[in-house]
């Protein structure tokens, strides 16, 4: 185990690790564009030069004292690069002092030479490392007064990727990630110099499903998303730690909002899920429907239309026509896309309430979504965790998925009650839907189960919501909410942008829809009281500590543990993998 | 010992004291001054000119090819009052991006000259327009129909802020 000493502090690391490994290992974070803990070392930028040395021995093999009884330091004649110097026994680094200091003021010159002053309209200010590190290792002053290069602009690698040649610094983290991460080589270095720009080979395009990972990685504003060009300010925005809901792999994301909608979705480390990538396919897709077509209030329908209605009409409407029905000819069905919680009050609901043992859930699997990397043939977050918090089909005598279509058409099942979004969308249950006497609907969005409907519950998407989901590795992951309802504010309170935090009623950028949804468990519980339940669950929270005196593989979970480690496995919350380092890009960055 | 010694006794003369002196002194303070140039003005037949460095509503410069402002939202930012809301979009113009909204609530404005401060691209002065008058909250927010001011009516301004800015 070498012992290295940075800036006055030892440092106990292992062997092999580079110096910036073991100083961000110990929170140290020595400047640098072009590394990534993600992707190979390339060592171009030179951003992360320290002076090195190691303490001088005498003849005799003793070490020298200086006059204050401290090591004397044979300081190395040249400064090396942090990314790629490996760690030495006795090594002492100097992040801080006048010589490295000297380095990095030097390098910023240097790249900021040809670099154009647009950060106003630059999309990456506000989470730029070259603007943080301006601030931080920069004089501050140009000494540069020869004309500018001038690149291409506006080049667009592939169809979610925007280049802007002069803000590039040529630190090739794109070029790597699409070699080894995306496996998709299509990106160089083409000509030299100070002319040096990046292309895509010819006949080729950047279209990987990773692609608009680089935007992220991207140091500078060179690399721009095309789906989120211009839409904010990052500073305007608030960013809510959130699990991306559209498959299985449950990718540990930050929600951007503003005004009280999605704007862009972007990933957040956790090394034991998704490293530090999402997929495009989520990037594009899973906010769209959080902002658009949703449903805002609870609806009952009167004749042939559906009428908004309160809370209090509508479960009750609900609980009326449940009780209408004999328990063996209900069935309920439960959702992987909703949360741990609310699936283990629906089967609670399912089996004590309605005493019924026709419970299943809808399994939305394309296998044409899934790869070898992240993306996973489940379309939805929580398939294992229905299964285990008891949404699953009783054998012998319960009624499941596969034979309900049949059921309706026999009769035997006359009142649905549904938790999922859009079952009618599967071809088999379609017009089995139409023979039902009741339908009763949790819904987020307007849809061809919705318009079947005799009683919709608006109800709350991944983004408004708090609870679990339990991912296809078995890990429980904490969401909260980052949109919020009538009913619910966020939780980050003072964490959020000052527009979101300080807007009043006369001002238009705070006027965001607040929909009247609620949860799923909320809803369950409201109805179930109805049928005379009598629970008292006053948050998420209460329904987890329900679930984890009750499920086993949930025992020990508890929701300050689930953010402390990121999530944890079910059956081994006593033995949680650590978090590790969280490596952020660009850490001036607002929240 | 709480005495006042502040009294009228103590501070007038004899002369101040007799009243009648004091009276016709003051009549005559009243009488020249209704020969001197009056100190109002038939607001609002006459209106006051300010110069360059008052800070009336702040307006966005329109030149002769559209506005000068990128969107950059610092002006947005740096109000302490939060009045401003900017929204960017693309254009194919050179400067890439422009304010498809910006709207300033002058119900929050306080004035402070802050936006203008940081406008890296001199698109946000402070103009001289000193009359604002509103019926409504919604009618305080001023859009950019009602922001956007020609050049030509700026020039004291931007004259002003090129030699003291």
């Amino acid at each position: 185990m070498p012992q290295i000493t940075i800036d006055g502090q030892r440092i106990e690391t292992s062997a092999g690790k580079t110096i910036i490994e073991a100083a961000l290992d110990n929170g140290i974070d020595i400047p640098h564009f072009c590394w990534h803990p993600g992707l190979s070392v390339s060592g171009n930028c030179r951003m992360c030069l320290v002076n090195t040395g190691f303490p001088r021995k005498s003849a005799d093999g003793s070490l020298e004292r200086d006059e204050n009884g401290g090591n004397v330091i044979n300081w190395g004649p040249k400064l090396a690069i942090a990314c790629a110097t490996p760690v030495a026994d006795g090594m002492v680094i100097d992040t801080q002092g006048q010589r490295t200091e000297h380095a990095q003021n030097a390098i910023m010159e240097f790249l900021l030479i040809n670099h154009p002053l647009d950060c106003p309209i630059c999309d990456e200010a506000g989470e730029c490392k070259l603007q943080e590190y301006a601030f931080l290792h920069s004089k501050g002053q140009s000494r540069y007064n020869e004309k500018k290069n001038h690149k291409d602009k506006r080049v667009e690698l592939g169809p979610n990727v925007m280049f802007d040649g002069e803000r590039c610094i040529s630190c090739s983290r794109c070029i790597r990630f699409a070699d080894e991460v995306a496996k998709q080589p299509v990106l160089t270095f083409v000509q030299r110099g100070d002319h040096v720009t990046i292309e895509t080979f010819p006949g080729t395009t950047f279209d990987s499903p990773y692609s608009m990972n680089v935007n992220d990685i991207c140091p500078v504003g060179a690399l721009t998303s095309m789906d989120f060009r211009f839409a904010s300010r990052v500073w305007e925005m608030s960013f809510t730690d959130s699990i991306c809901p559209g498959c299985s792999r449950g990718c540990n994301i930050k929600v951007g909002v503003r005004n009280n909608e999605i704007l862009r979705l972007e990933p957040r480390t956790n090394m034991h899920v998704n490293e530090y990538w999402m997929c495009d396919n989520a990037r594009l897709t899973q906010y769209k429907f959080v902002n658009e077509n949703r449903i805002s209030s609870p609806m009952i329908r009167k004749g042939n239309t559906l009428v908004s209605a309160s809370w209090q009409e509508a479960t009750s409407q609900a609980a009326d026509l449940l009780k209408k029905f004999k328990p063996s000819e209900i069935m309920v069905v439960g959702s992987a896309r909703a949360t741990n919680e609310d699936n283990y009050l629906l089967a609670k609901f399912a089996h004590n309430t309605i005493k019924t043992n026709n419970i299943d859930f809808l399994r939305h699997i394309d296998n044409s979504f899934s790869d070898n990397s992240l993306r996973t043939n489940d379309r939805t977050p929580n398939a294992h965790g229905a299964v285990e918090v008891g949404v699953k089909h009783e054998q012998p005598s319960g009624v499941s998925m596969s034979n309900l279509a049949e059921r309706i058409k026999q009769r035997s099942i006359k009142a649905l009650y549904v938790m999922d979004g859009d079952i009618a969308a599967n071809s088999s249950l379609t017009d089995a839907l139409d023979d039902l006497d009741c339908l009763i609907v949790h819904a987020t969005n307007h849809n061809s189960t919705t318009e079947r409907a005799h009683v919709v519950l608006a109800s709350t998407t991944y983004a408004e919501l708090e609870g679990t989901f339990t991912n296809l590795n078995k890990r429980v992951q904490y969401v909260q909410p980052a949109v919020a309802t009538q009913d619910h504010e966020r939780i980050e309170g003072m964490q959020m942008s000052r527009w979101d935090k300080f807007g009043a009623p006369n001002d238009r950028w705070a006027r965001g829809e607040r929909r009247n949804c609620r949860q799923n468990w909320e809803i369950v519980q409201d109805i179930a009281n109805m049928l005379g339940a009598g629970w008292h669950y006053t948050n998420s929270e209460n329904v987890f500590k329900d679930i984890s005196n009750h499920v086993s593989a949930f025992s020990g979970m508890s929701y300050d543990l689930l953010q402390e480690f990121q999530g944890l496995t079910l059956g081994k919350a006593g033995s949680p993998e650590p978090k590790g380092v969280v490596y952020q890009s660009n850490y001036m960055k607002p929240n | 010992m709480n005495v006042n010694h502040n009294t009228e006794k103590d501070r007038l003369n004899f002369w101040e004291k007799l009243y009648l002196p004091e009276i016709a002194r003051g009549l005559g303070l009243t009488l020249r001054q209704m020969f001197k140039k009056p100190m109002t003005r038939q607001y609002p037949e006459e209106r006051w000119e300010p110069t360059g460095s008052y800070r009336g509503r702040p307006v966005l410069v329109l030149e002769e090819d559209g506005e000068r402002c990128v969107a950059c939202s610092l002006c947005s930012r740096v109000c302490p009052a939060l009045a401003i809301e900017v929204q960017a979009a693309e254009t194919t113009k050179e400067k890439e991006r422009y304010p498809v909204k910006f709207e300033i609530n002058m119900l929050r404005c306080i004035y402070c000259g802050f936006c203008e401060e940081v406008c890296p691209e001199e698109a946000i002065v402070m103009s001289k327009d000193y009359e604002l008058i509103f019926t409504n909250q919604e009618d305080a927010i001023l859009g950019k129909d009602k922001l956007l001011i020609p050049i030509a009516q700026l020039q004291d301004r931007l004259e002003f802020l090129r030699r003291f800015k």
